[in-house]
């Protein structure tokens, strides 16, 4: 018999992606999405079911249909789009406890696998350089999508605990970039100035869309049980970020931060929650060796690679290119040839 | 006869190199802009700006324009090797050379391969003894090697120093960081006096504090890399700290608020630090990798190795004191 899987979020980028790839795989017999808005992507054979994690439907749709495997991918990051902090709680916390409980109760499931966030690390001037999927926040998110990353996390172990049988598989994504995803970070890397804060110049660390899919496809197509920090080799600074991407720095003292996050919002161009400014000042980084050696998968692009790629593929307009640069030096040199130059020569006669 | 060939050569193949080859016939590989081929370039004196070589600053316009589209390279600490070479090196250069005129002694001690911890003490306010010790390790030592600090959380938590710590090299004063880099074989600094050593007044000048709690021997012997005491002479008179305003520090969150004969009262001015003489002197190594692998579980040994540690620095710091005639000149 095949595997049965159901997919929470399946609306999302990531979550069609990996029903479209189980759907191409013999073995996935059946698969089931849930998501409260119809997939981005086109899918054939997914069964989509137009609900909340937070109704009992599902817990019934778990037992009737003898999932076996749940991939839980509907925790979200930003709270503009589902209406407010409290509902955007309400669907990352209450739902994933409510689902956890329902999982409880189905005797055939035999995995899970969860997105989580390198966010629960958070990030603060006391953090290590890198951390390790053993290690705990310094100053521990008090606020927005780290927070619930962290409490999802704690009920996802205490389900764990409860049964067992059920292998976990917990990743902790590092922020995705790629040409096809749409994300804060990606929005925000599209702005023609991008605001950065003064005087700081976070080390920035990101997972491409392809590596994460696949990733994810391994995860609930094999067992894998654990925490496994899910992100490219190498950083990059966001003063560099912002270079490569062609955009121009527009340097923002830290107690302007706020405010100009929340013009920002409002004027529509990125919803960039405020509880996610530390990460933009004090930057994270995680360690990926666990990823390389158990889980058993080397990402295909380094940080810098995911960022480059996605800039290729967006299409935003790049205000300095190499090219440009490029002239720019020429003229520089010509310039001081020429004054030096002149200058020697009315010397001389 | 030499003139002869060209002109019938440039009359019959006029892309053509007009050079002899050694066995004199015609060079035949197609000619560039100048009339000669890639081989027979004739030598040309290096161009001139001015004083300057036209070379290097077309280098320094490629260095900016590299940082203008981001393409440099920075390790998984923030570490920017160019940077800082580039860069930072020749200002702390200018200030350790040509302003506190440092002595450098037993720089043979720091290997010039493989993990080493360099230990210092730590004095003068403002904490630049550690950026001269880092500096003067990658200017004047003969295999130029990179230390990175270990520095306290304040470092980066404060706007400007923070981002110029990471690029340097430095990371945060953490067991982690400290067994990653050792572990990858780097040169790292520590000075376990903290703030202790820094902020201390004018009164105990030369004078080591505590010196944590050992945790820097502990890591030392659990990734079997040698110890280098550095005895550094010099920082104590830059800043010299007579009153420690306690109630402005608390207020501003700062583990203490100097108050130096010129500072707060020159305003700005007071922030130049003073022109004393410098003498880093590196000690002999203390080989951890002839202990026992688990070695660094026995509390009294750390201890023991600690109080040597910084017996020898304390030594050192006498010693030079009295070769110095004078902490200006």
């Amino acid at each position: 018999m095949g595997q049965r899987v159901m997919i929470t979020g399946v609306s999302r980028h990531l979550a069609g992606k990996l029903a479209q790839r189980l759907e191409a795989d013999p073995e996935v017999e059946y698969i089931v999405g849930v998501d409260l808005e119809e997939p981005e992507v086109d899918l054939e054979r997914t069964e989509f079911v137009h609900a909340d994690i937070r109704n009992p439907l599902i817990a019934r749709i778990i037992q009737t249909a003898e999932v076996d495997t749940l991939v839980h991918l509907s925790i979200i990051s930003t709270p503009t789009r589902v209406g407010g902090r409290s509902e955007m709680k309400e669907i990352n916390v209450i739902g994933s406890l409510q689902l956890f409980a329902a999982c409880q109760r189905a005797p055939a499931l035999k995995k899970l696998v969860m997105k989580s966030s390198t966010a629960v690390y958070g990030a603060s001037p006391r953090d290590p350089a890198l951390f390790t999927e053993d290690m705990s926040a310094r100053e521990v998110p008090r606020h927005g999508f780290a927070k619930d990353s962290v409490e999802v996390e704690q009920y996802v172990r205490d389900f764990g605990r409860r049964r067992r049988d059920v292998s976990l598989t917990i990743l902790r994504f590092a922020n995705f970039i790629g040409s096809e995803i749409e994300t804060t970070l990606t929005r925000y890397f599209s702005l023609p100035v991008v605001p950065s804060p003064i005087g700081y110049d976070p080390r920035l660390q990101f997972v491409h869309e392809e590596d994460a899919e696949e990733v994810l496809y391994r995860g609930t197509r094999r067992d894998h049980h654990g925490i496994f920090n899910v992100a490219a080799d190498g950083v990059v600074l966001l003063s560099q970020a912002i270079r490569i991407c062609g955009k121009l720095p527009l340097k923002v003292p830290l107690p302007l931060a706020q405010p100009v996050a929340s013009v920002v919002r409002r004027l529509g161009l990125v919803d960039f929650p405020s509880d996610q400014i530390p990460f933009l000042v004090y930057g994270r980084v995680a360690d990926n060796d666990r990823l390389k050696r158990i889980f058993g998968f080397t990402p295909k692009y380094d940080t810098r690679g995911a960022l480059e790629e996605f800039v290729r593929g967006h299409r935003s307009r790049r205000l300095v290119t190499r090219e440009t640069v490029a002239v720019w030096e020429q003229d520089v040199y010509d310039f001081l040839a020429r004054t030096r130059r002149e200058r020697a020569e009315r010397a001389g006669g | 006869m030499a003139q002869v060939i060209p002109i019938e050569r440039a009359r019959r193949e006029p892309d053509r190199c007009r050079a002899m080859t050694a066995s004199g016939r015609p060079c035949r590989n197609k000619a560039g802009a100048s009339g000669f081929c890639r081989v027979h370039q004739p030598p040309t004196a290096p161009e001139r700006i001015g004083p300057f070589d036209a070379e290097s600053v077309r280098e320094i316009l490629r260095f900016l324009g590299r940082r203008l589209t981001g393409e440099y390279w920075v390790d998984d600490f923030g570490f920017d090797p160019e940077l800082t070479e580039k860069v930072f090196l020749p200002v702390v250069r200018t200030m350790y050379r040509d302003y506190w005129r440092t002595e450098w002694l037993g720089l043979e001690n720091v290997p010039s391969a493989g993990a080493a911890l360099l230990v210092g003490n730590h004095a003068g306010t403002v904490p630049v003894d550690s950026l001269v010790m880092k500096f003067g390790v990658l200017g004047e030592h003969p295999a130029h090697r990179h230390v990175h600090l270990l520095a306290a959380d304040l470092a980066f938590r404060m706007p400007v120093v923070a981002q110029m710590a990471r690029k340097m090299g430095s990371t945060l004063a953490c067991n982690e960081d400290a067994h990653r880099l050792l572990r990858s074989g780097e040169l790292v600094g520590v000075f376990p006096e903290g703030y202790k050593g820094v902020g201390k007044g004018w009164k105990n000048r030369y004078r080591l504090q505590r010196f944590g709690r050992g945790g820097f021997v502990e890591i030392a012997l659990r990734e079997r890399v040698p110890i280098v005491p550095v005895a550094i002479v010099g920082s104590e008179e830059i800043y010299p700290m007579i009153y420690d305003a306690k109630l402005l520090a608390r207020m501003g969150g700062f583990p203490y608020f100097p108050i130096t004969p010129t500072f707060p009262w020159l305003g700005p001015l007071g922030l130049i630090p003073l022109p004393s003489k410098w003498v880093v002197e590196f000690g002999e190594p203390i080989h951890t990798e002839e202990f026992e692998p688990d070695a660094w579980q026995d509390a009294m040994l750390v201890f023991e190795l600690t109080d040597r540690i910084r017996d020898a620095i304390q030594q050192m710091i006498y010693t030079n004191l009295v070769k110095r005639r004078g902490a200006f000149f």
